[in-house]
């Protein structure tokens, strides 16, 4: 019995068997305290945003440096809606708002070569509240804002279904048309043109739609935090964090975002706020080493092992199969 | 009358500072044109230049003597990450797409390791490294000298480069080499040693540029983003690879910048950079100067 | 019929002409050779056709409609396919995945998952790599790449494919294969427009050939006609060293 067949098999009990821990985990989050709901937020908002941004650069190849500017427009949304509507509602309209932006975004820049729009997403985390902060002191002569606070727990549950729903769509996209042709795009864009792909089309659908969660995701975090203003609240690290994440895990495949932004909103989280610098330091590091050796992220890493390991057992299976021979 | 000299001013000093964004943007041009790199470092090169000039300045040595130590030890630094970490991504990369995407990433990566060693041994505080702040009178304001020195020494290197890009037997092999590399090898060109020299360059520039930024303003271990987005947007205006082209731009953006920020508010600055980028990338998106 | 017309097709790079004011058509159900030195504009005359690359001045119609400044994807769907000399597969991709991709998307009206891959199975079957289906695209041989992209241009049920040098790097034996499978496709009912340099697949199985030099026709007939051209002997006696096959 080789190590490779014991998982293939038990996979499927593996997968079962982790659903069931995550079910307990999930059921008694109120247990934990304050301080743990918060860093599980963090984590769940990192995730939202790796498999998110993954959706689109992760196939395209697209590399788009945005999340954190479609984020920090879902926690604007909130703060301007947040006494009119109710919360659910703005969720929506959130990941909505954050869909046109992106419609027109891509609709400029994904014409063009991949590096305009690149250098265009760079920029947004500052164009963006600039823009917002003239409107706000102009406009509506504030500055700054003061959120609604609802309880951690509620906004718990509601981050975790939104990353649900996420992974979710993540999924389906994959195995859809859509996620094909993104596929295709990535392959060699030329060559999908030629095929019959609208790639102008596909690429800026994908991406509105990757910034729709992002957008949501904004919106959800937002009652957990008490004062903001416009550049609080669009940090490149939004961008820079789940990105690091979505590529060390494995930005092309599905899980690889979720196992990394989840490990790394965790560590982010726990980690004393002292070591905050040399964090982000080690961040910056992780992601030249990942790219350098790693390109296609821990998730590779395992078939990877499994060839290797497999390769071995069996050639040691076939060292001792020789011996036998030659002593009969 | 004085509105009318208030608008000369403010467009004369957007020029002299545009000056240096030229540099800036020029030394971005041939990590980009060149190296194929999308080096959003750049603006910490720039961060390092001006945060070092400090640095200097305080244990004694001149502003302006600054960059003759800065330069080469950004050089090597620009040298050294082309000719390790960008190579290195460019041997294990499938394919040119997924070259620059990753050494993007990669990129993003080293920004913040920069960005974050330099915040570990400099502070993140704002350092007042203000130099030649005497006043110049011109038609009715005063414009600081180190704005008409940095817009010198900012013009004069940038001639320097684009006739070293254009006269040199160096230069020839770098537009080679941004051309067609695999021709260049076989003309005897080493592109391995060229991409370096060029990514070295760019860096080199970037810390002049940041030498001469430290003049005018305070500077701080976290200025770097903000200046590399500058530089993109004065790339993308001036067009790739054109020397000339980055100087125009730059001098655009810069009266740009002090209108807006003189007539309007200067929070709106870098949304008027973005209108005029969109409406640069609808219309005519290799820029004012760039190839099409 | 003309499945394919131009006129007056010009390509202009900056300062250089590379097409220059090119007339040529197409007959429905004929296979057109296009030849000439490197360099001579062969595969920007493609580029211009299939859309990759916009005409600087004529025009160029599909079945009688104008097809310059459509997108290449409208130009696929309307039933004009193509080949690329630098194999371009989708390479993170299985060969048959590969071809799912045409059959999905090249086709006019939407396909089902099923009849997709029907058409990608029986595509593949017909270019002889059914038994490399599932294989990475990245572990088959040059020669098996170029068949995969036959086989999705296939897969796309184009009217018209284009061959961008279906030949080159082939050996002797392969490429007489080759000239059965292109046969074959013609037998199919799809006209098709070969660049090629190897001389043995164009005289063997062009009904007409086209002469391309400096961008410029100079030289448009049957094989003998153009074997007997003293303008096209000219050119090539040059390349007579290289076209030993």
């Amino acid at each position: 019995m080789n190590i490779t067949r014991l998982f293939v098999t038990h996979r499927k009990l593996l997968l079962v068997g982790v659903l069931i821990l995550l079910i307990a985990f999930v059921l008694t989050f109120p247990l934990y305290g304050g301080a743990r709901t918060r860093v599980l937020i963090t984590m769940l908002v990192y995730a939202i945003l790796a498999v998110s941004w993954a959706m689109f650069s992760g196939t395209t190849g697209y590399m788009s440096l945005a999340p954190a500017a479609f984020f920090g427009t879902g926690i604007y949304v909130t703060a301007l809606l947040q006494d009119y509507l109710p919360f659910p509602v703005i969720i929506v309209v959130a990941g909505l708002i954050s869909f046109v932006l992106a419609v027109l975004l891509g609709l400029v820049t994904l014409r063009l070569k991949g590096i305009y729009f690149t250098i265009f997403t760079f920029g947004l985390v500052v164009f963006i509240p600039n823009t917002i902060n003239y409107v706000e002191g102009e406009v509506l002569q504030r500055h700054g804002w003061y959120f609604n606070v609802l309880d951690r727990t509620t906004l718990l549950y509601t981050m975790l279904g939104l990353t649900v729903v996420t992974v979710l769509a993540a999924y389906l996209i994959r195995r859809s048309r859509l996620g094909l042709a993104m596929q295709s795009i990535g392959g060699n864009e030329e060559a999908a043109e030629h095929m019959g792909i609208d790639t102008t089309r596909t690429k800026v659908l994908t991406f509105a739609i990757s910034a729709i969660f992002m957008g949501a995701a904004g919106a959800v975090l937002a009652p957990s935090l008490s004062y903001s203003n416009p550049t609080i609240i669009y940090s490149v690290t939004y961008s820079f964090i789940p990105i690091v994440a979505a590529v060390f895990g494995g930005m092309g495949s599905l899980q690889g975002p979720i196992v990394g932004a989840l490990l790394f909103g965790f560590l982010e989280k726990t980690l004393k706020v002292e070591w905050a610098t040399f964090f982000m330091l080690g961040f910056g590091i992780v992601m030249v080493l990942v790219i350098l050796f790693l390109p296609t992220g821990i998730v590779g890493l395992v078939p990877m092992l499994r060839d290797k390991l497999g390769g071995v057992i069996s050639k040691w299976r076939k060292g001792s199969e020789g011996e036998q021979h030659a002593n009969t | 009358m004085a509105e009318a000299e208030r608008l000369l001013g403010l467009i004369t000093i957007g020029i002299l500072a545009g000056g240096v964004y030229g540099l800036l943007a020029v030394g971005l041009s041939l990590q980009i044109g060149v190296c194929r790199v999308l080096n959003i470092t750049h603006g910490e090169f720039l961060m390092l230049g001006g945060v070092l000039t400090f640095t200097f300045s305080e244990l004694g040595i001149n502003p302006l003597l600054a960059p003759v130590i800065i330069g080469p030890i950004l050089f090597g630094l620009g040298f050294l990450l082309q000719a390790t970490l960008f190579r290195g991504v460019k041997a294990r990369a499938p394919s040119p797409a997924a070259f620059e995407g990753n050494a993007l990433l990669a990129a993003f990566g080293v920004m913040y390791i920069m960005q974050y060693l330099a915040r570990i041994r400099f502070g993140s505080n704002s350092l007042p490294s203000q130099y030649l702040t005497q006043p110049v009178p011109y038609v009715g304001i005063n414009l600081a000298l180190n704005l008409i020195v940095g817009f010198g020494i900012a013009v004069a290197l940038g001639i320097a480069v684009y006739l070293f890009l254009t006269r040199s037997r160096l230069g020839r092999a770098i537009r080679a080499t941004a051309e067609d590399p695999p021709t260049a090898e076989l003309m005897g060109v080493n592109t391995n040693t060229i991409l370096a020299v060029c990514f070295g360059l760019g860096a080199l520039l970037a810390g002049v540029a940041g030498t001469l930024v430290s003049m005018r303003t305070p500077v701080s271990t976290a200025m770097g983003f903000n200046n590399t987005v500058i530089a993109l947007i004065v790339v993308t205006l001036g067009g790739l690879g054109s020397v000339p082209g980055s100087f125009i731009a730059g001098i655009i953006i810069g009266v740009v910048s002090m209108l807006v920020a003189g007539l309007w508010e200067s929070v709106l600055i870098v949304p008027v950079y973005y209108a005029m980028l969109m409406v640069l990338l609808l219309v005519r998106p290799t820029g004012i100067l760039g190839k099409k | 019929m003309r499945i394919l017309e131009g006129q007056g097709v010009t390509k202009l790079f900056g300062g250089l002409t590379a097409v220059s004011n090119v007339d040529f058509h197409v007959d429905q159900g004929e296979i057109l050779g296009l030849i000439g030195p490197n360099g001579a504009g062969k595969t920007t005359l493609f580029n211009l056709i299939s859309a990759a690359l916009p005409l600087s001045s004529g025009e160029i119609r599909f079945k009688g409609q104008k097809i310059n400044g459509l997108k290449p994807h409208r130009i696929c769907k309307m039933g004009v396919s193509r080949t690329f000399q630098e194999t371009k597969v989708f390479s993170n991709m299985p060969a048959l995945q590969n071809v799912l991709v045409g059959a999905f998307f090249g086709t006019r009206t939407r396909v089902s998952g099923k009849d997709a891959a029907r058409e990608a199975t029986q595509a593949l079957e017909f270019v002889g790599l059914t038994a490399m289906s599932a294989a990475p695209i990245k572990d088959l041989t040059l020669v098996n790449q170029k068949r995969v992209e036959v086989a999705r241009a296939l897969a796309t049920k184009p009217e018209l494919l284009l061959l961008d040098e279906l030949m080159a790097g082939l050996n002797a034996a392969e490429v007489s294969e080759a000239m059965q499978l292109v046969t074959r496709i013609r037998d199919k009912g799809i006209t098709i427009v070969m660049v090629e340099h190897v001389m043995k697949a164009i005289m063997g199985i062009c009904a007409r050939v086209m002469v391309l030099h400096h961008g410029e026709k100079i030289a448009d007939g049957t094989c003998n006609e153009i074997s007997c051209n003293k303008r096209v002997i000219e050119i090539y006696l040059g390349e007579e060293t290289h076209a030993g096959s």
